[in-house]
């Protein structure tokens, strides 16, 4: 039988599904599933992080996040507006604000905001407790990140939109809130999504802040429940908590880009 | 009396002088087309009318106030300017009705029942009453054209400028955008429009203007720019925008014939 060109190419794909098939069924084979799912898949080890898995841990890094975006998003919104201002000294704030915590570490700024302040004035408090320094010490890096992307958003419309609604007599600072800054945020709701899976992951951070058994989040839950079991399972069910959150947020940019994309 | 009085106009871009002394004046109900090469300033003169462009020199009067007084209350005057740009402009992310009342409820102040009326009243002059619902990505370029118009003239404008209002559009949606035109100028609105529609000029203008190189070359009625041009530049112009498939070789001087 001479081998085409056609029925090569279908004998290459089919010997690469099958040595993929193989190397999987060997790594099955190789496993130990007993040791594996004594140490990672414990069913009580896992029933006995609930309900404070979710009514405490989960909650306090949905919580966690929430405020943090809430006040990166602010800040974010004046420093991109900063940054595309006519006054120069304000152009100079926002860029050296955004360069600076775009390029440090979240963690420093945590340790920063949580030891370092206090520090410096004793006698001075953030207020809110740990969840005020969790929302300073998170949200002034995303504030960075999220400048920019908003200042990308507000360039992405179109000039011929303020020329427009300038022409109609509205002032900047009108024309900005009423038609720009409308179309901008549209779109950088993606980008701003995933900066919310980010700042999901970065709570996890929260735990140097020396949290207690009420302010507690996820992984530092989960840490906590390793130590006492003496069982990794904790950890597994942390993961699948933290996906909880972020896997309907991944869905929901995939959404909204599908949506932008028909739109253009 | 004169809604626009322009005089000794001068804009330069950095070392690109665009309009080199410009003197112009536009009288109360009159339509003014401007016509020339691309390159010939005629959008940047319309633009340093409402200031969408900060001239260089001279001085633009529009009704009784000077518009390039530094002190000048800009958005007021814009205000009483209506203007149309090639592109349509209008706000993506409002519907038609919305995109036509926003201004009158942000700008002028006025409730929202009485802006809906305003509204619809020009969507109807307009003959899109219909479409009041409809986000402008649904619309044709024509009808987004004239939803433009009608954003313009629920601010009930002394004055309409027209920069290339058909120029972004189908050969076939073309008329429609241009008998709105000319119903505005039945009805004695004051325009002036920038325009390559020649046998709209020539049929609604009350006086054509022909720039070129940054200065106007020669203006009168239109039979006499059209029927009979006394510059060279603008009989030149004329004959390659009317008789484009007659324009000889030797014109440009290409040899391909031989």
């Amino acid at each position: 039988m001479k081998l085409t060109r056609r029925r090569r190419q279908r004998l290459a794909r089919s010997a690469g599904y099958v040595v993929f098939a193989l190397v999987i069924l060997a790594v099955v084979a190789a496993a130990d599933w007993g040791t594996l799912s004594e140490a990672f898949f414990r069913l009580d080890v896992a029933r006995s992080m609930f309900p404070e898995a979710i009514t405490v841990a989960l909650r306090n890094t949905v919580f966690y996040t929430l405020m943090a975006f809430a006040f990166g998003l602010a800040l974010g919104l004046v420093l991109a507006l900063m940054r595309l201002s006519s006054v120069l000294p304000y152009r100079w704030f926002a860029t050296a604000y955004i360069e600076l915590f775009r390029g440090l570490p979240a963690l420093l700024v945590l340790f920063m905001v949580g030891y370092g302040v206090p520090l410096a004035f004793p006698d001075r408090e953030i207020p809110g407790g740990v969840y005020g320094s969790v929302t300073l010490g998170l949200g002034i890096t995303a504030a960075a990140y999220m400048a920019e992307t908003i200042r990308a958003g507000i360039q992405a419309v179109p000039k011929g939109q303020l020329e427009a609604a300038r022409t109609l007599g509205m002032s900047h600072t009108r024309a900005m809130i009423s038609i720009i800054l409308p179309q901008a945020f549209r779109i950088v709701i993606p980008p701003l999504t995933n900066e919310i899976i980010l700042l999901t992951k970065d709570t996890s951070l929260v735990y140097v802040l020396g949290v207690t058994s009420t302010t507690i989040e996820l992984t530092k839950f989960a840490g906590d429940a390793l130590n006492t079991r003496v069982n990794p399972t904790p950890l597994v069910v942390a993961g699948l908590l933290y996906l909880v959150i972020t896997l309907p947020l991944g869905q929901v940019v995939r959404y909204l880009e599908r949506r932008a994309a028909r739109e253009r | 009396m004169s809604t626009i009085e322009i005089s000794n106009l001068h804009k330069s871009f950095a070392k690109l002088d665009v309009l080199r002394g410009i003197d112009l004046s536009v009288g109360t109900g009159e339509v003014v087309c401007v016509i020339g090469p691309s390159g010939s300033g005629k959008s940047t003169l319309l633009r340093c009318v409402n200031l969408l462009e900060q001239p260089t020199s001279g001085t633009v009067r529009v009704g009784d106030v000077e518009v390039t007084d530094p002190d000048c209350d800009i958005d007021g005057v814009r205000r009483r300017i209506g203007m149309v740009f090639q592109q349509f402009n209008l706000f993506g992310h409002l519907t038609v009705r919305e995109n036509v009342t926003i201004a009158q409820r942000r700008v002028l102040k006025r409730s929202r029942a009485e802006a809906d009326r305003i509204a619809l009243l020009n969507l109807e002059r307009v003959g899109l009453a219909d479409k009041a619902g409809s986000y402008p990505a649904q619309l044709s370029g024509g009808q987004q054209q004239r939803v433009a118009i009608a954003r313009a003239l629920a601010m009930d404008p002394q004055l309409m400028l027209f920069d290339e209002p058909t120029s972004a559009l189908d050969p076939e949606l073309v008329g429609e955008v241009l008998a709105v035109m000319r119903g505005l100028a039945a009805e004695g609105m004051t325009m002036l429009v920038v325009t390559h529609e020649m046998a709209f000029a020539r049929e609604v203008a009350s006086r054509v203007v022909f720039m070129d190189g940054g200065v106007v070359v020669e203006q009168g009625p239109p039979a006499e720019v059209f029927g009979n041009p006394r510059e060279d530049r603008t009989k030149t112009f004329l004959h390659r925008v009317l008789e484009p498939t007659s324009v000889s070789e030797s014109e440009i001087g290409a040899h391909l014939s031989e």
